[in-house]
């Protein structure tokens, strides 16, 4: 899809939305470059950077070792020296590989050099389970890097955000972590004509509702999703707010929500145990405790290691019917 | 046999030398009275490899060095004032108080900061050479580390990718035989460390680290192969620290008669001996610099004990970026 066709309503998917915002970043920004494990020749390993090697030459398009650690390095040293890479990690298990440089050099260098280096620099990582690759490929770990003052944290969870995050992102001077949910790549969808960028600031209601606020973000948007389609059918009218942003939080729009609906039920694929969850779920008691009818209500992630057969791993993840019983024990209504 | 400068050039990297020795005695004396707390690493008795390697520098290469970097920052002309209130954790510091002795930075010297996590200042030197070449600029990113880093995975993977990629980065190990209180025979299981570099297919040699002279020219053989050549090189500069690891270190890993035997290599006496013997230094020379670099010390103290600590009230700034956009 070339930039221009972007302008009028398409169908595309959510690999393609992504796609069709790393080209538009390198046409339109000469220092905009893309690297990272089998950027280039495969065309990303989950297909989003399909095409741009052909397009772009190996210099936009770098292929790297597998040395995490150094190429993600190499983007905080090339985006303090002027550019603005894109770098891509595979899954967010093997960011682990680069925490240090993430950790120690992306997030401290403008505090610990006194205000003097940017860090505008842009990783990329799939995030999440579903796909039956078990304990070492499956993990949401935006939590713990959530933790990280100095980093900005990303997760589209829809096509128009997949498409226009990643402008706003690589504006942004400093590092700033974008989440892709495995399980999204291949959603499909119609593509409004050029939204403009997403506000990076906010996050997104994404069903207005009245009785429940749902909490979700990334891979867990389409399960509070179709929890509020079932809880409608028993007249419940839920909220669905899409948190995009996972760092700095949006507290606002959740207050915002809750104040109105009374109930909320954070779903999160990351554990329970010190996860976004319980961070949203503490700012709620700290800035809204008095809106609330029930306690706050979580669903996350059984605490396990990703299991690899399916029946286990579903049983692991958050689906819709544990979020549509939460509600229905919050409203103690059958649904 | 490695020539003699000129006497105003030997006299210029013997007062660079003393430079730094002083204003880390000096250091050492503030840490006893408390002005000066947290991590304090010293130098002394590696001068010659800052001193060295920065000659062969230009106003727009980059530098990224260690936790043990006041030695680095002074010779690269981050001012002396800056340095010591840095120490003193206050605004006027080159990091605006925030870094401390082991976080030097400065913006105007290109000057990347004392990275105090061991390894982790190669891949960000491998990146700030990458944006050079990308961007077509004819400049050198020199990368300072110790012997204890090539035991990090960071090393390997750098040093493979900036030869991979062809990047002008100029490493310069400084082998001074111990990672913090472990002797690299025992952590090393080849302790030739330009012989490890060699293997990622770039040109690697040894220098005898404590002749500022011989660490010179071989700085700029050096620096004219990565500039020229736009590839990395790697020199292995052996030296030895005199004093311990840092201001908690008991040192009992080393004898003291080892320690004295290295002593007998100090690189301003050797230096100082050897322009002596060829009529390139008088005693009135020596005492000139001393009295400038003692000048200069003491009014580095006196700007940090009238600096300024930052307002409580600003303790969240910097953590995202202020200034304009880029």
């Amino acid at each position: 899809m070339s930039v221009s066709e972007a302008s009028s309503t398409s169908t595309i998917t959510y690999r393609d939305a992504l796609r069709a915002a790393i080209r538009e970043a390198l046409l339109s920004d000469e220092r905009v470059f893309l690297m990272g494990e089998d950027v280039g020749a495969y065309g990303g390993s989950f297909g989003v950077s399909k095409g741009l090697l052909a397009e772009f030459g190996p210099e936009r398009i770098r292929d790297t070792p597998l040395s995490e650690s150094a190429f993600v390095g190499a983007g905080i040293g090339a985006a303090m020296g002027g550019l603005r890479p894109i770098v891509e990690v595979m899954t967010v298990n093997f960011c682990l590989l680069a925490l240090d440089q993430i950790m120690n050099n992306a997030a401290t260098i403008s505090h610990m050099s006194g205000g003097q280096f940017a860090v505008p620099l842009v990783i990329r990582m799939t995030t999440g389970a579903g796909r039956q690759v078990a304990a070492q490929h499956s993990h949401s770990l935006e939590g713990w890097l959530a933790h990280i003052p100095g980093l900005k944290l990303l997760a589209p969870a829809t096509l128009p955000d997949a498409r226009w995050m990643l402008g706003p992102a690589l504006r942004d001077p400093n590092p700033v972590l974008i989440f892709e949910h495995g399980g999204l790549y291949n959603m499909e969808g119609e593509l409004p004509g050029d939204a403009g960028p997403v506000d990076i600031e906010r996050a997104a209601v994404r069903r207005p509702g009245e009785d429940v606020t749902l909490i979700a973000y990334g891979g867990t948007l389409p399960t509070a999703l179709a929890a509020a389609d079932e809880l409608a059918h028993a007249g419940i009218d839920a909220e669905v707010i899409d948190l995009r942003v996972l760092r700095p939080l949006d507290d606002l729009a959740v207050v915002k929500s809750v104040s109105r609906t009374n109930r909320v039920v954070i779903v999160d694929e990351g554990w329970r145990s010190g996860g976004l969850a319980a961070e949203v779920s503490a700012r709620i008691m700290e800035q809204a405790f008095y809106e609330l009818d029930a306690p706050v209500a979580r669903v996350c992630t059984a605490e396990v290691p990703i299991p690899y057969p399916q029946h286990l791993e579903r049983a692991a993840l958050p689906q819709p019917s544990t979020v549509v019983s939460e509600v229905a024990r919050m409203v103690g209504s059958r649904v | 046999m490695i020539k003699l400068p000129e006497r105003k050039h030997g006299l210029e990297l013997l007062r660079q030398m003393l430079l730094v020795r002083r204003f880390e005695e000096k250091c050492v004396e503030l840490y006893s009275a408390r002005k000066i707390r947290g991590f304090l690493h010293l130098y002394i008795g590696e001068e010659a490899v800052a001193v060295g390697v920065m000659q062969a520098l230009r106003p727009d290469d980059a530098i990224v060095a260690t936790y043990r970097e006041h030695g680095h920052a002074l010779v690269r002309g981050v001012s002396a004032r800056s340095i010591m209130a840095e120490m003193y954790g206050e605004l006027e510091g080159c990091s605006h108080g925030r870094g401390g002795s082991m976080h030097l930075f400065d913006a105007d010297t290109r000057f990347y900061g004392g990275n105090a996590i061991v390894g982790g200042g190669l891949p960000l030197a491998v990146g700030l050479a990458l944006a050079d070449k990308l961007a077509g600029r004819e400049r050198v990113t020199a990368c300072f580390f110790g012997d204890g880093a090539v035991a990090e995975g960071e090393f390997h993977e750098s040093m493979n990718l900036a030869a991979l990629w062809q990047l002008p980065v100029l490493f310069c190990c400084e082998n001074n035989r111990y990672a913090m209180g472990t002797a690299i025979e025992r952590y090393e299981s080849e302790t030739d460390l330009a012989l490890k570099a060699a293997s990622y297919e770039m040109t690697a040699w040894s220098v005898d680290g404590m002749d500022v002279v011989a660490v010179e020219e071989a700085a700029h053989k050096a620096a004219a192969e990565v500039r020229d050549g736009c590839r990395p090189c790697f020199l292995e500069l052996l030296t030895y620290r005199f004093r311990a690891h840092s201001m908690y270190d008991p040192d009992l890993y080393r004898s003291k008669e080892e320690i004295e035997r290295y002593k007998q290599q100090d690189p301003i006496p050797a230096l100082v001996e050897r322009l002596r013997g060829a009529g390139l230094v008088s005693d009135e020379d020596l005492a000139a610099i001393e009295q400038a670099n003692a000048d200069e010390i003491n009014e580095a103290i006196e700007f940090a004990e009238a600096g300024t600590l930052e307002p409580i009230e600003d303790l969240e700034r910097h953590v995202y970026w202020e200034g304009a956009a880029l």
